[in-house]
């Protein structure tokens, strides 16, 4: 007895050593870049890199704004120091640099949110009701039906493009936020029909047709009883729903150019005067990664087994 | 509260027959059990009643109202399942308030009935609870509350005790018939278990292939089966059936015993009925039960004789085994103290009264259709 508990003990152990190598492994190019992020300007390209370095959060500042490089040889007088915010004086003293305007980070970060919060609520709303319709009723088809939404899955963007840009530029949505938003929907709403259809098939009927003898409709019967019990499915397909819009890049790419451009469209875009700006690309993607990692700790409850895609049973 | 009146329905799902020209009267405050095999049309019968389920053809009045084409929530009848189906994200409260709840009741009603309900069930403690933190019986119990809260026209129950255990089973029977005297409610009950439909029913209606076999008061079906099926599902141990066939001796009927060629000689009316039916020659099944076959070693007329083979000892009383010429084997309930010695040779001799002949071929009883 003692033997085989010293033996688990030895497995455990080996088990937790390798999880921990697993997420360094996954974790070093996270690292990388929030290490960049704080990296000063005049450190960033240096090599081999210095471990210790004074932390700066220039990048963050140049990310945010537009800026003007000072003359080689011109200064600026004192009085003008004076006037320059902190801000101002970290951008002179990193890149001799003078800030002129904000720059475009919260224009194209506000796009990102309200496309991808949209597409996401679209998404899951659509995605329940037509899961909850192929689990419940009999739709003629329903095999053939579901595997046609998911061929919408089955080609890379990049061949889908060319034909929704031309379909776009005919129909007016090249570089609108309703065109990113109608295409991350169209995209996802197959895989959240089979995702939340799994969740909704393991919901016993039984339960809908109690309420429905205690009085309830079937609209009624979805909204109270069928939807508190998928709770579960509803955050795993928005949070996977999400991380895709949040996160795509060819048809943002593609189909944008200013109004409606995301930042994963625009942050590679980190071309100045003295060079490419790697210390703000990586602060730009620090700050995009935030909104995904909050969600997904929010949710994480139901990531759980939402990720096993109800193929748990109780 | 109300009376149940399903006339001449039928139920299909594409090719297949589930329940077939079904004739059914529940009177008003009646505890009526629908007993069958498992795939009898019992279940789907319940839920037609409930309007889960519409009918293919026919009429189902409840309350002198045609409700054949209501959905489920107008028809105002609770319906018990048989996992409880209570909903996990509510409290035992909540799930009681439930149906309350829907109708728009304001709440201080609701927490007023809640109690009630649950004082008559005995469920006050648990009522914080989620349904995962309840026991069986207690979920049982829950379930009860939501189905009864309403006062419902009908109470529906399809095999709600079927998953608990043996024991327990017995104490919900006659709790559940408590209730129903109590709260007045007429119920149907599903249940493919003989035994629970015999004490809990008014009356019991057996059903087997779509089809309604019997509708009779549990004594009534038990010892007037209207044919093979009821005889051999109603009944435990069950009745013991003989191959017979129909001897004329000048005006008089009897009956060979096809094992060793023993005479039977049966009561008058039963020969008038073979009489009218059959001729001489015709194979029928005779049908008596353990308890009215009694051991007496006597070469008294209508006796069998056998040799014991099995000998279950009950307490209060005993099932005996014998086996007769040619293979066949009788059940004998008798007294605990008669002496029954496995190997013995014994006479058994047949309560005539009780004697149940069957057409071999179509399975009907003959008594029954002289009494009908």
């Amino acid at each position: 007895m003692a033997e085989s508990r010293r033996e688990k003990g030895w497995k455990h152990h080996l088990i937790v050593v390798t999880l921990i190598v697993i997420t360094i492994i996954y974790m070093i190019p996270l690292f990388y870049i929030v290490n960049t992020s704080f990296r000063p300007w005049k450190d960033i390209k240096q090599y081999p890199p210095k471990l210790i370095y004074q932390p700066s959060i220039g990048s963050y500042i140049r990310i945010f704004t537009a800026r003007s490089v000072l003359a080689p040889g011109v200064e600026l007088s004192d009085e003008e120091k004076a006037g320059l915010n902190w801000a101002g004086r970290i951008v002179l003293r990193d890149t001799n640099e003078r800030i002129t305007r904000l720059g475009d980070l919260p224009k194209r970060y506000l796009n990102s949110i309200i496309i991808s919060v949209s597409a996401t609520l679209i998404t899951v709303i659509m995605g329940t009701m037509t899961a909850y319709g192929f689990s419940r009723f009999k739709v003629p088809g329903a095999g053939n039906w579901l595997f046609f939404i998911l061929s919408t899955r089955m080609l890379p963007p990049v061949v889908v493009v060319i034909p929704i840009f031309l379909m776009y530029r005919t129909i007016g949505l090249n570089d609108s936020r309703l065109g990113l938003i109608l295409l991350y929907t169209a995209f996802n709403v197959s895989f959240a029909v089979w995702v939340l259809k799994g969740f909704i098939d393991e919901i016993p009927r039984e339960y809908e047709e109690a309420a429905m003898v205690d009085g309830y409709t079937r609209w009624e019967v979805f909204r109270k009883v069928v939807l508190p019990q998928s709770v579960t499915g509803i955050a795993a397909t928005a949070v996977f729903v999400f991380i895709f819009s949040w996160n795509e890049y060819a048809f943002s790419f593609l189909l944008t150019r200013k109004t409606a451009q995301t930042v994963p469209a625009w942050l590679p875009y980190q071309m100045g005067v003295l060079g490419y700006d790697w210390g703000a690309a990586a602060a730009g993607s620090v700050l995009f990664l935030l909104p995904a990692m909050i969600l997904t700790i929010l949710l994480r409850k139901h990531l759980v087994r939402g990720i096993s895609f109800g193929a748990i049973r109780k | 509260m109300a009376d149940i009146k399903l006339k001449d329905i039928y139920k299909r799902f594409n090719d297949f027959t589930a329940v077939s020209n079904l004739n059914l009267e529940i009177r008003d405050k009646e505890f009526l059990v629908l007993l069958g095999p498992s795939g009898c049309g019992k279940t789907t019968t319940l839920r037609m009643i409930s309007g889960l389920e519409l009918p293919s053809e026919g009429q189902i009045i409840l309350d002198g109202e045609d409700v054949t084409k209501k959905r489920a929530s107008q028809r105002d009848i609770a319906f018990m399942f048989q996992l409880f189906a209570l909903y996990p994200h509510l409290t035992a409260y909540q799930n009681i308030a439930f149906p309350l709840k829907t109708q728009g009741e304001n709440k201080s009603f609701i927490d007023e009935e809640v109690k009630r309900i649950a004082n008559l069930l005995q469920i006050e403690h648990v009522l914080k609870r989620k349904p995962k933190q309840l026991s069986g019986g207690d979920m049982q119990r829950v379930a009860l509350g939501r189905c009864l809260i309403r006062k419902p026209k009908a109470l529906l129950l399809d095999e709600p005790i079927g998953t608990l255990d043996a024991k327990f089973r017995e104490e919900m029977w006659s709790e559940l018939k408590k209730l129903h005297v109590d709260s007045g409610s007429t119920s149907v009950y599903v249940t493919h278990d003989q035994m629970e439909a015999m004490s809990m029913g008014d009356r019991i209606a057996v059903m087997d292939k779509a089809v309604l076999q019997q509708v009779g008061e549990p004594f009534e079906v038990y010892s007037n089966p209207r044919n093979l099926f009821v005889a051999k599902f109603i009944g435990s141990p069950g009745m013991n059936f003989l191959d017979m066939q129909v001897v004329s001796d000048g005006g008089s009927i009897s009956l060979n015993f096809t094992g060793d060629g023993t005479r039977i000689f049966i009561s008058e009316s039963l020969q008038d009925g073979i009489k009218r039916r059959y001729k001489e020659g015709r194979k029928l099944v005779l049908g008596i039960r353990p308890e009215d076959l009694t051991l007496e070693p006597s070469d008294a007329v209508n006796s069998f004789h056998g040799r014991i083979y099995v000998v279950e000892n009950m307490g209060n009383h005993k099932i005996v085994d014998i086996e007769l010429a040619g293979g066949t084997t009788l059940r004998v309930r008798v007294p605990p103290k008669v002496k029954t010695e496995i190997g013995d040779n014994v006479a058994i001799t047949f309560n005539m009264e009780m004697v149940r002949l069957f057409d071999s071929e179509d399975g009907e009883s003959i008594v029954y259709q002289e009494h009908s």
